[in-house]
């Protein structure tokens, strides 16, 4: 009796906090039952087993900086029949697309006592700029429920449900009321759903970190931000963390120098 | 004369990216070498020019295995830059939250990552095909620190609530209390877990390493103390350059951290445990002695065993702390910045991580310094593997190849951190 094949499953790291990967590890009520649906060729987080491509689905997280890595995701790519990338960083770039924003020398100047020892790019680049990608999920860390979902959908071949409206939607079903109408600048009109409207319901502002919605009212925002007294350096800031190079983000924000 | 090279693509089980290389002439260990090549993410360059109420989010995104950690070491050094102290419920809380960061880290560790080691599979998935039980209890352990992280933080990775001077949101105590009873199901699991692993088969080794750990006059330490060494040091946090310093080596993209006088030293759950036993509960302390280990453990082996002692450790402070909760009137303590340099220095899971911030009068970030316990640990575990390595020369390559691979996730290595895959290189002539 043969057995159907299970769909070969790899995750791949570039630079990243590893944060996203670890929300498959996270997974403490489905790992077991994952590990059983799908064969995990390539996890070197998780196990010693590596397994020879193609895969079925690979899950990448992290974003370009070294000419080493800017060959591997084609390697990985050329080997996956989908490729969907986890997080902020393999969406966005990741916080460290700042130094795209600044002069590189500086800061391995700033970090290393041996600059001549560094070998990185002049930018931290999401992997869409590289290979052609399947599916970005975003968040920074992605939403655990949402990663099984894009698993599971792949797997079956049908589209993931992953809602792309903001998180403003996110506060009415969470009952959250909102916050911005009460004074706090909050990124919740702008930002991609998908977090559960976790800032809010904690009384902050939403701080971005699942990039921009589709077409976001940017210069609304920043009125309402300037209304509630936000200089432009704290707006310029706001949109400058984990999404920083996501274009809307990185749009405004220039708009709003000292 | 043959040199012989051996490769492992990749050292699993570990957080990052890195390569061993190890070099063996004449029968004997000549060099060995962790090579980090995780690619840099210069934080500290970033954290320039940001307001200090941003840099408890940003650095969380150093490690998402161990965000709070991060944030912690954040808050505190914000907090001794103003000049302002976080007492009473908040300061509890935020030993509640570390519990709760001690407990996955720790449980993801002993289970997910170590463990396997000792019983010969690839990985837990592989091991829950024989050891079921185990791996699903402790699944619900890890589960039940992250549950912490949840309710406290909004999230398990990188949560959202801490801020310098407390909290964005103080929990409810009807919040806390699925939580304590989510912890009692799982206490067992923890004492359990600590006698399976204590019985595992332990490879010889005893090194002489210098502990280093922060130690608090009344409590098992998470945030605050004295930086102490069982050779002598003493010293405040803010004395850290008088006997510490970080040399930049050409085959990593860590710094290394060194003892100026001696060289390397051992952060962790041992160090920790080897100068703080007195301060656990004596409940911990009599389980140690169930499973027969002392109050000091130089085995980097039995390591696995400490971690699962802190977990149970953390399980019962956590228990303590939420059956004293009361909430408290303000979710934080106002935060007035002022020009000045503070430092943090609190107990990641993998060891002490050490901040250190200049601020301007607005309370922007003009320098930044972070030192990660990963890289404080590199120099020992170089030092572990040539031990090891040393004591099997004549072994097969095979056998070399897992035994050093083990020494490495003896220290649960957290690379993102430090600066993953693991190339093991054995050069032979």
């Amino acid at each position: 009796m043969s057995e159907r094949r299970r769909p070969k499953l790899a995750v791949w790291k570039f630079a990243s906090c590893d944060g996203c990967q670890l929300s498959l590890l996270d997974c403490e009520d489905e790992i077991l039952a994952l590990a059983g649906a799908v064969e995990i060729a390539n996890f070197p987080e998780a196990t010693r087993t590596f397994v020879e491509g193609p895969y079925d689905l690979s899950l990448v997280e992290g974003s370009v900086t070294t000419p080493h890595d800017a060959e591997r995701i084609k390697m990985v790519r050329a080997q996956s029949k989908f490729l969907v990338t986890i997080g902020a960083c393999a969406t966005s770039g990741g916080i460290q697309a700042l130094k795209n924003f600044a002069d590189v020398d500086d800061y391995i100047r700033t970090v290393y006592a041996s600059p001549q020892y560094i070998d990185t790019l002049e930018t931290s680049t999401p992997i869409s700029a590289h290979v052609p990608v399947d599916f970005e999920l975003r968040g920074c860390p992605v939403n655990k429920v949402q990663l099984i979902e894009v698993v599971s959908a792949f797997l079956a071949g049908r589209k993931p449900a992953v809602a792309a409206h903001s998180v403003c939607v996110e506060c009415k079903q969470r009952g959250t009321p909102c916050i911005m109408v009460q004074g706090t600048p909050c990124l919740g009109p702008v930002t991609h759903a998908g977090c559960g409207a976790i800032c809010p319901a904690y009384q902050r502002g939403c701080y971005g970190c699942y990039g921009p919605m589709e077409t976001p009212n940017m210069p609304a925002l920043a009125r309402e931000w300037t209304a509630l007294g936000a200089s432009p350096r704290d707006i310029r800031l706001a949109l400058s963390t984990f999404n920083v190079a996501a274009e809307p983000f990185a749009e405004e924000a220039a708009k709003h120098g000292d | 004369m043959a040199t012989k090279t051996i490769k492992v693509e990749y050292l699993a089980r570990v957080e990052g990216e890195g390569a061993l290389d190890l070099s063996i002439a004449n029968g004997e260990v000549t060099n060995a070498q962790l090579r980090i090549f995780e690619p840099p993410r210069f934080f500290e360059a970033f954290l320039r020019g940001r307001s200090y109420a941003e840099v408890p989010d940003i650095v969380a995104r150093i490690c998402g295995i161990c965000p709070i950690a991060y944030q912690m070491g954040a808050v505190h050094a914000a907090e001794n830059a103003f000049g302002i102290k976080v007492e009473g419920q908040l300061r509890a809380l935020r030993r509640l939250i570390y519990c709760g960061e001690w407990i996955e880290s720790h449980g993801l560790h002993v289970v997910m990552l170590h463990a396997p080691d000792f019983l010969g599979f690839d990985d837990a998935i592989q091991m829950a095909s024989q050891h079921g039980e185990v791996v699903k209890k402790a699944l619900a352990l890890k589960k039940a620190g992250n549950e912490i992280l949840r309710v406290l933080g909004g999230r398990e990775i990188h949560p959202v609530s801490v801020r310098p001077g407390g909290f964005h949101r103080v929990p409810t105590k009807a919040e806390l209390a699925p939580l304590a009873e989510q912890l009692k199901a799982v206490r067992d699991t923890a004492v359990e877990l600590t006698h399976w692993v204590a019985g595992f088969d332990f490879p010889d080794l005893e090194q002489d390493y210098e502990f280093v750990a922060l130690r608090h006059e009344d409590e098992y330490p998470f945030n605050e103390g004295r930086l102490v060494s069982n050779k002598g040091i003493d010293i405040d946090i803010a004395e850290f350059d008088s006997s510490f310093e970080e040399r930049h080596m050409a085959h990593s993209t860590a710094l290394h951290a060194a003892i100026k006088a001696r060289g390397a030293y051992l952060v962790g759950p041992m160090a920790r445990y080897a100068l703080n036993f007195d301060k656990l509960p004596p409940t911990v302390q009599a389980l140690a002695q169930e499973v027969g280990l002392g109050p000091v453990c130089r085995n980097p082996f039995k390591s696995i065993i400490v971690r699962s002692l802190e977990i149970l450790f953390a399980v019962d402070e956590a228990l303590r702390l939420i059956a004293a909760y009361e909430r408290p009137a303000e979710a934080f303590v106002p935060v007035k910045p002022r020009a000045g340099v503070g430092y943090g220095c609190t107990e990641a899971p993998r060891g002490i991580c050490w901040h250190r911030y200049e601020f301007d009068a607005e309370g922007t970030v003009m320098d930044a310094r972070i030192i990660p316990p990963t890289s404080q640990n590199q120099p020992s575990i170089e030092a572990d593997l040539k031990s090891v390595a040393s004591g099997m020369v004549e072994e097969a390559d095979e056998a070399i190849k897992y035994r050093c691979e083990q020494t490495i996730r003896n220290y649960d290595p957290c690379i993102s951190c430090s600066a993953h895959f693991l190339n093991l290189n054995i050069k032979r002539s």
